[in-house]
């Protein structure tokens, strides 16, 4: 068979070869930016401390004294125990959103799938809203009512539309995504009741809205433990199944023929997506954009396939959450700006500069 | 030893119900009944029939997708209900009629795909695998496109880079639905051409889906005439491509003659009535000659001429 014809008709098209980057360099420099983004979210604060400084007390505090302190004794302590927390916690609560809507948007084909499509973002909702609600006081590994609720709640939503849309030993995509956007709705709404009914419930609302729009609130290590314990192996667990994904992207006929097994593998994704989803929500609230944002945004520079896509959007939410979350502390302090308002601010623009400048034609 | 044999199969779709008077409320209709097919290695069928005959649906029973309702299955005498997907994949490649086209995907990563059923969890692709899929993206023309988006290229292109990826499974047993729906003149036969080399050369076994009963009879070794979810005939291109059995399942009245070059069943439409003219007279091919001369004139019936 000749390629003549087929060249001809390319150039006609004006068609475009295209070099992915090479995965090792495009994880480095992800890496690198990431590092960069923690010292300098790290570096500033109420106490100015110092990118360089910061760098030295980590490496003394991991490989013991290397370094002659240059700076106080209370500065280690501002740094390893309030900033570290939460900035480590800005890099899981990023990484797990942006890999949660890699695997949705891989799981679902639909390029408006994020983290919260499956009803998590309702359940967590409702159940945080519970959470502040009933004033009962408990505590779990670190956590107050409101996160270990919002958690079960995002989880048990995930259920429900998961058991609603599975028939006949399959759960068809476009019904999983209506369950998901109806279940979701149904519990939004509930929270809109309870904060409707507010003089009669004495909810903090300004607390109970500020959680709802997101923010990272890390106060203890053994919460980012918690949260890195669910997140790390979940990143792990979507990689290992970056083929089922890749296949995915042809259609659930195509990857079964591919040798898949379909149906199985969706319900890892979904529980993965969860797990992930769940963390983020336990650690950051409702916190928006990034798991549609960042998984956009690396699947132009890497291409679509999973083995690359899923730890390099990780690293990008990470570091764009980070970030985010450092403007949040800066911009009006004292004051602190939900981070969730800033995620779209920030990334809703820089979303759409990309969406015009791509112009590709997304085909279901 | 049989490539693929099915024997009494039965298939059904869930939910696709023929009514609630008809039948038992559980059992929809069958797609499928009483199908019985049998292919030796490097075998070539091709299946035909009209539009919702059950032709996609055999394909997807032979290739595993779906489990027949009754009947069994068998894939180099191994019961096909008893594989994992992997297995089967390893050994069936199906180039489906259509789906979706994945965005951002460039064509030898497409074609990559195919080498799923062979991918380890932990450890990047083999150098075989990279030779696999550089043999398919030659053997089906698509080398010059490797470097190209999956979803900028032409319908026909987007086909053969399909076909690439089946290849690259590096299959036993080779499903097309459809395979030259798409394609020009030229690509329908280089294609045809490409897989009955590789049933030639490798064993290869064939199934396709086609409409074109001129193809059928050029490149099949057997043709299977389906209709209403059954094989009404199988046999010979010779045997089966016959005016009455067409007729009868295709409600369609044709002419056969014998193809110029190759004496296989030419299959010739025969209008209902509205056709736009019809030419009388001789036209003779002049062998190597790129034009056929031909002598006609209008018949009296009373058409428009269209200069």
């Amino acid at each position: 068979m000749t390629d003549a014809p087929a060249k001809e008709r390319s150039e006609a098209a004006g068609a475009r070869n295209a070099v992915r980057p090479a995965s090792v360099l495009v994880l480095a420099v992800l890496v690198l930016l990431l590092g960069c983004s923690l010292l300098f979210a790290a570096a500033f604060g109420a106490v100015q401390l110092r990118a360089d400084d910061l760098l030295r007390m980590t490496v003394n505090h991991l490989l013991g004294p290397r370094f002659e302190p240059t700076w106080r004794p209370q500065d280690e302590a501002i740094f390893f125990s309030i900033r570290l927390p939460r900035v480590a916690g800005a890099a899981t609560v990023g990484a797990a959103l942006a890999s949660a809507g890699v695997l949705f948007q891989g799981l679902l084909r639909n390029p408006l799938a994020d983290p919260y499509a499956l009803g998590v973002s309702g359940g967590a909702a409702l159940g945080g809203a519970l959470g502040f609600l009933l004033s009962v006081s408990f505590s779990f590994v670190g956590f107050s009512p409101v996160p270990v609720l919002a958690f079960g709640g995002g989880l048990a939503a995930m259920s429900l539309v998961y058991g609603l849309a599975r028939s006949g030993g399959r759960a068809p995509t476009v019904t999983l995504l209506l369950a998901g956007f109806a279940v979701s709705a149904i519990m939004g709404y509930a929270v809109s009741f309870l904060l409707i009914m507010n003089d009669r419930l004495q909810i903090n609302l300004p607390r109970v809205y500020g959680w709802l729009l997101g923010g990272i609130s890390v106060t203890q290590w053994s919460q980012l433990a918690v949260a890195l314990a669910m997140v790390g192996p979940a990143i792990l667990g979507g990689w290992l199944l970056r083929h089922s994904l890749d296949a995915l992207s042809l259609g659930e006929e195509s990857a079964q023929q591919l040798g898949i097994a379909v149906e199985s593998d969706k319900r890892l994704i979904i529980v993965l997506g969860s797990v992930l989803t769940g963390a983020a929500v336990a650690l950051g609230g409702l916190i928006g954009f990034v798991g549609l944002f960042a998984p956009h945004v690396t699947r132009v520079v890497v291409g679509p396939r999973h083995g690359l896509l899923l730890p390099a959007a990780a690293l990008v939410g990470a570091a764009f959450l980070v970030l985010a979350d450092l403007l949040a502390r800066a911009l009006l302090p004292p004051t602190e700006i939900p981070v969730g308002i800033l995620t779209a601010f920030v990334g809703g623009p820089f979303f759409l500069w990309l969406l015009r400048r791509e112009r590709r034609e997304y085909r279901l | 030893m049989s490539a693929l044999e099915l024997q009494a199969i039965e298939a059904r779709y869930p939910g696709r119900r023929t009514g609630a008077r008809s039948g038992p409320a559980d059992s929809p209709a069958p797609v499928l009944r009483g199908i019985d097919l049998r292919l030796e290695p490097g075998e070539m069928l091709a299946l035909i029939g009209p539009n919702g005959a059950g032709k996609s649906t055999l394909l997807r029973v032979a290739g595993g997708l779906i489990r027949p309702s009754a009947g069994r299955a068998f894939l180099a005498d191994r019961d096909l209900t008893s594989l994992r997907p992997r297995e089967i994949a390893r050994q069936i490649a199906v180039v489906p009629q259509e789906g979706p086209v994945p965005v951002g995907l460039l064509v030898h990563e497409m074609v990559g795909l195919g080498r799923t059923p062979y991918v380890r969890r932990l450890l990047g692709p083999t150098a075989r695998d990279r030779q696999a899929v550089e043999w398919a993206l030659a053997a089906a023309g698509v080398a010059g496109l490797a470097d190209r988006f999956v979803d900028e290229l032409s319908g026909g292109e987007r086909q053969r880079v399909i076909l690439a990826r089946a290849l690259a499974q590096e299959p036993r047993v080779l499903l097309l639905d459809e395979p030259t729906a798409n394609l020009d003149l030229q690509h329908q036969v280089a294609i045809l051409e490409l897989v009955r080399g590789l049933t030639r050369e490798q064993g290869l076994t064939v199934i396709a889906a086609v409409h074109d009963l001129q193809l059928a009879a050029l490149y099949c070794d057997r043709v299977a005439l389906m209709s209403a979810g059954q094989i009404v005939s199988q046999g010979s291109p010779e045997a089966v491509l016959t005016a009455p059995l067409l007729l009868a399942t295709f409600g369609q009245r044709v002419v056969l003659s014998a193809h110029p070059t190759h004496g296989v069943p030419l299959v010739a439409l025969v209008p209902n009535g509205n056709a736009r003219r019809v030419v009388s007279g001789q036209w003779s091919v002049v062998s190597g000659a790129p034009e056929a001369s031909w002598s006609d004139s209008l018949c009296d019936q009373p058409l428009a001429t269209d200069h």
